[in-house]
C-alpha cells in the first residue's frame, strides 16, 4: 500500500494565517518603532515627513544624565520587587502548603490584589500614604508616632511596598503549585533520614523548586521593567526624578516632550534589555534540557 | 536489635476505621512479611510503624518504649519506598550520605560508608549520577543503600519491588533475601505478592480489611490456613474450593457435592463429625491432585478439562466439576486433551475443610 506523498510546502500553507496575523499585529507597530526611532519625529509629523537623524536619538539618550537616572531607578525598584517578592511569596507557600480547614478561601484571598486594575490600586495607595489623611498616616500618629512622607522623602520605598503587596501572589501561587508537585514520597523519606522541617525546605524543597522559581524570577523581573500605571497614579514619577522609571519616562517622552524618536528609541534600550533578560531565561532551560538529555544518553550507552 | 510491639492498632481516617485493633510482636533478627490485598491495612500498618500516620488508638512499643508520638527520626529505623523515593537533585552518593550528613557525622567516616554500602548493593561505578539517570533497577539498589547506609535496627520496606519488571523482580528477591542474611536488622516488608511473602519470610502476617487473618512461618500458612482466605490468598495457582455436604453413612464421613463424593480419612473425617454444620466448603490445592485412571472413585474428582495453560514441565489445567471452577498442575508430558472427562486422585493429606457460613477452617 502506497502513502500520498504530502507536498512540501503543506506544512507552510498552515502556518500561513499565524504568520499574517503576527506581520500585521507584532512585526508592523515594532518595525514602526525601530524605524521612528531613527528620526527626529514629532508627533504633528508623519512618519514619512521626519527627518532622519541616524543614531542620533540613541547617542543623545547614552549621553543624558537623566536617562541614565531613570534608569537606575527601573534597575533598583525592579531588584527589590523582585527579591522582596520571591522571599514573601516562596515564604508564605511553604507555610500555606498543608492541609487546614478553610485554606483554599485563604489561598483566593491572597490573591485577590493581583485580579485589581493597577490603576486602582495606584490610586488605593495613593490615598493610603496621603500626608495628613492617609490611613499610614492616620494609624502612627494613633499610637503617639511621627508622621512619615511617604510620596516624598520615601517615594520609591512607598512605591516598593505598593508592588510587592500586588505582585507577590503570583510568586506565591506558582510556588505552591511548585511544591504540591514535589514527589511526597522523597520529603517522608527524608523525614525518615532525620531531616527536621527546615532541614527539608532548604535541602529537599527549594533545590526542587528551583527550576520554576528561576522562570517566575524572570517572568516577574521582565514585568517589573514594565510597570507604568500604578507609579504613573501614585507619584507621576516624582518628586523629581527619585520614581521616574523607564515606562513612564518614554510616556512622558512621547506625550509631554513631543519627541516620539526619542521615546522610541528609549523603548528599543527596554526593549534590548528584556531581550537580553528572555535570551537569558531561554538558555537556562535550554542548558538543563541538553544536561538532562546528555545523563539520559549516557546511561543508554552503558545498557 | 529492637523488637517491635503492635497493641491494638487503630487507624481512623474521620469516622472510616481501617485498622481495627492490630496485635502483632516481631521477634528479634526477624523477617516479618505483612501479606494481604489492596486496602487490607498493611501499608497503613507500616507507615504508623515508621512515623508517617499517625496513630488512633493502640500503641507502638520498641523495646517495650512506646513511641506513637514521637518523630519518624526518633525511632531507629530505615524505609524503603515502593518508588524509591530518591532525592532526584542528589547523585547517588549524595543520597546514600544524607542521612548521615544531616546527623553530622565525620567526612571520612561518611565516605567510608558510602563505599561500603555502594559496594554492597553494587553501585560503586554509579556514585556520582543522578537517580533521573539510572534504570529501574538501580534506583531500588540506590533505595536499598539509602535505608542500609543509616544502620538502624529496624528495616521497612513497603512494596519496594513492585515497580520492577518481572524479570528483574525476581533477581532483586534473590539479593534481598542474600542480604537479610548478612544484615542483623529487624525486617518489616510489605507486599501484596504472595510469592515475595512465602520466599522472603520468616513469618507472614496475612491481613485482610484491616484485621490479621492468621500469622506463622510459610509452611503453616500454606499446610494450615485457618480461613478460606488465607487458603485462596497464599500458594499460586490458587486453591480450589468446592461447596459440599458432610454425610455420615454408617461412620464413613463423605463430602459430597454436585460430581463428587469423597470418603474423609483419619484426623479430619473425626473434626468433620464432631462439626455441627453440615455445609462445608472443600479445599484442595492444584498440586494435590494426580492423574490417575483407574483411581479410587471415593478418593477423586471427575472433572472436565477445558483449557491447558502450557508452562514448562508443568501445564495448569481449567477444569470443570459441576458448577465449580477447578485447576490441576499436572506434568507436561500428561495425556490430556481438552473435552474430556478425567479422573484425578486426590491426596488425603491436602483436603481441607471451611465452614461455608463463617468461612473459617474446621
Amino acid at each position: 500500500m502506497r502513502t500520498a506523498m504530502p507536498n512540501r510546502l503543506t506544512p507552510y500553507m498552515f502556518m500561513v494565517p499565524a504568520v499574517v496575523i503576527m506581520a500585521i499585529a507584532l512585526m508592523y507597530p515594532l518595525g514602526y518603532m525601530i524605524w521612528g526611532s531613527f528620526r527626529d519625529w514629532n508627533p504633528s509629523q508623519t512618519i514619512g515627513e521626519a527627518e532622519f537623524v541616524g543614531l542620533k536619538n540613541y547617542i543623545t539618550l547614552w549621553n543624558d544624565p537623566n536617562f541614565h537616572e531613570s534608569l537606575g531607578v527601573t534597575l533598583r525598584f525592579a531588584f527589590f520587587v523582585v527579591s522582596i517578592e520571591m522571599v514573601i511569596g516562596v515564604g508564605l507557600a511553604l507555610l500555606l502548603d498543608r492541609d487546614i480547614r478553610g485554606i483554599s478561601v485563604l489561598r483566593t484571598m491572597f490573591i485577590l490584589p493581583m485580579m485589581i486594575a493597577p490603576v486602582v490600586v495606584g490610586l488605593m495607595w495613593r490615598y493610603m500614604y496621603h500626608p495628613t489623611v492617609g490611613t499610614f498616616n492616620r494609624f502612627l500618629e494613633s499610637v503617639g508616632l511621627p508622621r512619615v512622607d511617604w510620596l516624598g522623602d520615601h517615594a520609591l520605598m512607598s512605591v516598593i511596598i505598593a508592588d510587592i503587596w500586588q505582585w507577590t501572589p503570583f510568586i506565591f501561587i506558582l510556588a505552591l503549585a511548585a511544591l504540591q508537585s514535589l514527589p511526597r514520597s522523597a520529603l517522608e523519606a527524608a523525614r525518615i533520614d532525620g531531616a527536621t522541617a527546615w532541614q527539608q525546605i532548604v535541602h529537599i524543597k527549594l533545590p526542587l523548586m528551583m527550576p520554576v522559581l528561576i522562570v517566575t524570577a524572570l517572568l516577574r523581573l521582565i514585568d517589573a521593567f514594565k510597570v507604568l500605571e500604578v507609579i504613573l497614579v501614585m507619584t507621576e514619577g516624582g518628586p523629581g526624578l527619585s520614581t521616574e522609571i523607564l515606562a513612564l519616562r518614554i510616556s512622558r517622552t512621547a506625550t509631554e516632550f513631543r519627541e516620539l524618536g526619542v521615546a522610541a528609541a528609549m523603548s528599543n534600550y527596554l526593549l534590548m534589555l528584556l531581550l537580553a533578560l528572555t535570551v537569558a531565561m531561554f538558555v537556562f532551560n535550554r542548558w538543563q534540557e541538553a544536561r538532562a538529555a546528555r545523563l539520559t544518553a549516557a546511561v543508554q550507552e552503558e545498557t | 536489635m529492637p523488637t517491635i510491639r503492635l497493641e491494638n492498632l487503630v487507624k481512623r481516617y474521620g469516622n472510616v476505621e481501617v485498622l481495627h485493633g492490630i496485635n502483632l510482636e516481631m521477634a528479634d533478627n526477624e523477617f516479618t512479611v505483612l501479606v494481604g490485598p489492596s486496602g487490607c491495612g498493611k501499608s497503613t500498618t507500616l507507615r504508623m510503624i515508621a512515623g508517617l500516620e499517625d496513630v488512633s488508638d493502640g500503641e507502638i512499643f520498641v523495646d517495650d518504649k512506646p513511641v506513637s508520638h514521637l518523630e519518624p527520626k526518633q525511632r531507629d529505623l530505615a524505609m524503603v519506598f515502593q518508588d524509591y523515593a530518591l532525592y532526584p537533585h542528589m547523585n547517588v552518593a549524595q543520597n546514600i550520605s544524607f542521612a548521615l550528613r544531616l546527623a553530622k557525622r565525620p567526612k571520612s567516616e561518611i565516605n567510608a560508608k558510602v563505599r561500603e554500602v555502594a559496594d554492597m548493593v553494587g553501585l560503586t561505578d554509579f556514585l556520582a549520577r543522578k537517580p533521573g539517570a539510572l534504570s529501574g533497577g538501580q534506583r531500588q539498589r540506590v533505595a536499598m543503600a539509602r535505608a542500609l547506609a543509616k544502620d538502624s535496627g529496624i528495616f521497612l520496606f513497603d512494596e519496594p519491588l513492585s515497580n520492577l519488571d518481572a524479570k528483574l523482580r525476581g533477581q532483586m528477591r534473590a539479593e534481598l533475601a542474600l542480604m537479610s542474611q548478612r544484615v542483623e536488622k529487624n525486617m518489616i516488608y510489605v507486599t501484596h505478592d504472595q510469592i515475595e511473602a512465602m520466599t522472603l519470610a520468616d513469618r507472614i502476617v496475612v491481613m485482610h480489611g484491616g484485621h490479621i487473618q492468621q500469622q506463622g512461618t510459610p509452611e503453616e500458612l500454606f499446610k494450615k490456613p485457618v480461613n478460606k482466605f488465607v487458603a485462596g490468598f497464599m500458594g499460586m495457582p490458587p486453591m480450589n474450593f468446592l461447596d459440599g455436604e458432610i454425610h455420615d453413612r454408617a461412620g464413613a464421613i463423605h463430602v459430597v457435592g454436585e460430581g463428587f463424593d469423597i470418603l474423609l480419612e483419619g484426623e479430619k473425617a473425626a473434626t468433620a463429625k464432631a462439626h455441627s454444620a453440615k455445609d462445608v466448603t472443600l479445599g484442595i490445592r492444584p498440586s494435590d491432585l494426580r492423574f490417575e485412571e483407574n483411581a479410587n472413585p471415593e478418593q477423586s474428582l471427575q472433572l472436565d478439562v477445558q483449557v491447558s495453560e502450557y508452562v514448562g514441565a508443568q501445564s495448569v489445567l481449567l477444569c470443570r466439576c459441576g458448577p465449580a471452577r477447578v485447576m490441576v498442575e499436572v506434568n507436561s508430558e500428561s495425556p490430556v486433551a481438552l473435552g474430556q472427562s478425567l479422573t484425578f486422585a486426590v491426596n488425603s493429606a491436602g483436603v481441607h475443610l471451611f465452614d461455608r457460613k463463617n468461612e473459617n477452617a474446621l
